[in-house]
């Protein structure tokens, strides 16, 4: 479980985030949706302690991370896994190597462990025989599913993920979104989604915190968006003419 | 002028965050083989053919302003040998270096920030500026000396090779010129000196990549920045060095 709990943040004289406090819960997956530039990026820096917070505190299992030094911080960061919007994999490492590196760096495994441990990641995200390729030769899908081996390589108890699906197809969109939800549920993990994909939404919506400009605007899960008649939040959702055929119905 | 306090402050942050312990020394070991292959290894060819180059050019530049029958053929060799040790291959070739070593630092770690690897790296809870930037720094302490030492051999072979084809010049006056005189410590003076700019080769690109925001255009600009900062300031370290240890 992680517990946000007041944070404000500030960049220059402009404040981004306004007392904000959610709650992650744990084996679910929290979605934090918003309109571009409402803070969710920074909320989620913030949380992951690559922005520091203003004031507020964020709390992982009731451990104090924005109180913490380094060293301190280092021990949490072990436990969390992140796939990033552009994947973020390190394009002069292979896809096993990249894989690898987190184990290589903290686990004490023996070498073949290692190695058992690297298939079964890139068996878990159905990925096979793309162990000695580059992450320029493959798809977007495939990047983001190379994304969630070597995040989940260390079994985190916390997943973060930035737009998982963004720049790819419907299809694949979907086939990421479901391998995120089972992840959560086979690991017990406490996963963040940061998306503005409604598809996203609707399929994986645990607990949906709408943020605002800078501001927590509104809580809820997927069924309770459905009759929401918070004004912006409707705005955000049914923006489109298929979703507002969608509500019509 | 404030921002420059900034800018020398936050570099100098960044570097205390690399020399801070490694998380796996393994990983480092590793980097630091790999970029000496990438640093040092790739820029032989191109210091041979300036080298060659250069120190035949500065042979047929002495030897034509030496036409006067009074002064001995073997100063040719000698301000061949004395220009190259002093100032050609630690300075001219570090300046060489800082443009080709150095927009490379600069545009590879602008690009893994931009594209958000160091994030990834930062949040697995590793010391990104220690990853990065400590091996690169060792591989070229270690190895911009050695690069520094082929160029003063090279640039007296280029002279070598005027002496043998050159009317006015004898082999041996120019062997003669190459051994007279010869003090250990010009060669301490350029090692010294290749020191301090190959620590500088590394970390100002470094700081300029670390930085980096926004993205492709803003990596050109990292890299630009970094070897026009890096230039500056061997040339500065070259003067102040020069003070301290020839005079």
């Amino acid at each position: 479980m992680i517990d946000v709990k007041n944070i404000n943040k500030s960049f220059a004289d402009k404040q981004i985030l306004h007392d904000v406090s959610i709650n992650f819960r744990q084996g679910e997956i929290n979605l934090l949706i918003g309109a571009s530039g409402s803070g969710k990026s920074v909320l989620t820096k913030c949380i992951i302690g690559l922005h520091e917070v203003d004031s507020g505190s964020v709390e992982y299992d009731g451990r104090d991370f924005t109180n913490l030094d380094f060293k301190g911080r280092k021990e949490i960061r072990k436990e969390i896994g992140m796939l990033f919007q552009g994947s973020a994999l390190f394009d002069s490492l292979t896809v096993e190597e990249n894989v690898r590196f987190p184990l290589e760096m903290y686990s004490n495994q023996s070498n073949e462990e290692i190695e058992e441990r690297i298939n079964f990641c890139l068996k878990r995200v159905n990925l096979e025989n793309v162990n000695h390729l580059y992450p320029a030769e493959l798809s977007g899908g495939m990047q983001k599913r190379v994304g969630i081996a070597r995040a989940i390589a260390l079994n985190p108890k916390y997943l973060f993920c930035d737009e998982p699906n963004s720049g790819l197809d419907p299809q694949t969109g979907i086939v990421i979104d479901n391998l995120i939800q089972e992840i959560t549920q086979e690991y017990n993990m406490t996963t963040i989604v940061v998306t503005h994909d409604m598809n996203s939404v609707m399929e994986t919506g645990d607990n949906i915190s709408f943020i605002y400009k800078g501001r927590k605007w509104w809580e809820g899960n997927k069924h309770e968006i459905l009759k929401t008649d918070n004004k912006e939040l409707c705005e955000f959702v049914y923006s489109s003419k298929i979703m507002q055929k969608f509500r019509s119905l | 002028m404030l921002s420059t306090f900034h800018h020398i402050g936050k570099y100098f942050l960044l570097v205390g965050r690399t020399f801070k312990k490694p998380d796996n020394f393994k990983l480092i070991r590793k980097q630091i083989i790999l970029e000496m292959l990438s640093l040092g290894i790739g820029s032989l060819g191109l210091i041979a053919i300036i080298s060659l180059f250069m120190g035949a050019v500065v042979t047929l530049q002495t030897a034509s302003n030496m036409n006067n029958p009074l002064l001995p053929g073997y100063l040719i060799g000698y301000a061949t040998r004395e220009s190259f040790i002093l100032e050609m291959a630690p300075t001219v070739m570090s300046l060489i270096l800082a443009g080709k070593i150095g927009s490379n630092i600069a545009s590879e770690i602008g690009a893994m920030r931009v594209t958000e690897q160091i994030d990834a790296l930062e949040i697995m809870g590793v010391n990104s500026a220690s990853y990065l930037i400590f091996p690169k720094i060792v591989a070229a302490l270690v190895f911009i000396p050695i690069i520094v030492i082929y160029s003063m051999f090279l640039g007296s072979f280029g002279g070598f090779i005027v002496a043998m084809f050159n009317e006015g010049m004898t082999i041996e006056d120019y062997v003669t010129g190459l051994r007279y005189d010869f003090r250990i410590f010009s060669i301490i003076y350029a090692m010294v000196k290749t020191l301090f700019f190959a620590f500088v080769i590394t970390t100002i690109p470094s700081y300029h990549g670390y930085y980096t925001r926004g993205g492709a255009l803003e990596i050109g600009k990292s890299s630009t920045k970094s070897v026009v900062y890096t230039s500056i300031v061997i040339l500065i370290i070259n003067y102040v060095l020069t003070q301290l240890l020839l005079l």
